[in-house]
């Protein structure tokens, strides 16, 4: 998968470590699909830290045409919510083109050698908490055992990545 | 019947599920579902145009049934409806719909 090297909140930067697996996820602040599906991805990387799951959530939007995804923003919201996660800021876009991002959210799942194994949706409904990540939580279970992820890949849903003009 | 509109724009995948929300809630006090005028936002231009806040968009006789708390600038963006229980959401509450949409066909006559 493509390298990462980004700011989060705090100006620390970071990057795919080698960690057994990690999760990158695609989002934003202004987005109700990102919004409704947050909370199911945060416990998700609350539950599988433990087993050296990383995850990386990474805003890739124009900040400038969208001032709720804006740098200073997305400070404010990590300031005010509680993450289990950094979130990134990819000023130029070039993470989320590399990676070709199209949604928010949009989930890239990595093994320890930085390989894909898994790409789409948390699940199959933003509506229904109960789904509880099912689709990444199956990904990561396959992955931590040793086994290909099936589905490896699904359908992001969500709304479009706002591109520099 | 009142002008009943759904505005919405592509960049969000909500537009459907809305367009038939909004018709089950029409049928539901009696109006014709089929009435919805569905107007595509397609570029800034006509998000000023329309005064466009987001998709999607909901309203009668011009009126957002569901407006904002604060003003928000037009745009091409995605609405973030919260439901009843709180949680967020690209398309408002099926309950509120159908009390805001009856509201406001009840200020109209």
């Amino acid at each position: 998968m493509p390298p990462i090297n980004l700011p989060d909140t705090s100006g620390q930067r970071h990057d795919l470590d080698g960690s057994p697996a990690t999760v990158i996820v695609f989002t934003c602040n202004h987005c109700p699909y990102a919004l409704a599906w947050h909370e199911r991805i945060a416990d998700a990387a609350r539950d599988y830290a433990d087993r050296g799951v990383r995850f990386l959530c990474i805003n890739p939007n124009d900040g400038e045409r969208y001032p709720a995804d804006s740098y200073e923003a997305m400070q404010r919201r990590v300031a005010t919510e509680d993450w289990p996660m950094p979130y990134l800021h990819d000023a130029d876009q070039s993470v989320a083109r590399a990676y070709e991002a199209q949604t928010t959210p949009d989930l890239f799942v990595a093994d320890s050698q930085g390989r894909l194994a898994y790409r789409g949706a948390p699940d199959s409904s933003h509506s229904d908490p109960s789904q509880n990540a099912a689709w990444l939580r199956a990904a990561l279970d396959a992955l931590l055992d040793g086994r290909a992820p099936d589905p490896a890949e699904t359908e992001p849903v969500g709304c479009s990545v706002k591109w520099l003009a | 019947m009142p002008l009943v509109e759904l505005l919405w724009w592509d960049g969000c995948p909500s537009h459907p599920e809305a367009l038939a929300d909004l018709q089950a809630a029409l049928g539901e006090l009696g109006l014709d579902p089929q009435a919805v005028k569905v107007v595509e936002v397609a570029n800034e231009q006509e998000a000023e145009r329309h005064g466009f806040i987001g998709s999607p968009t909901i309203r009668v006789d011009g009126r957002d049934v569901l407006p904002p708390e604060q003003d928000q600038p037009a745009g091409l963006t995605c609405r973030v409806y919260r439901l009843r229980d709180g949680r967020y959401s690209p398309t408002p509450d099926p309950q509120d719909l159908r009390t805001a949409l009856a509201r406001a066909i009840s200020e109209r006559t």
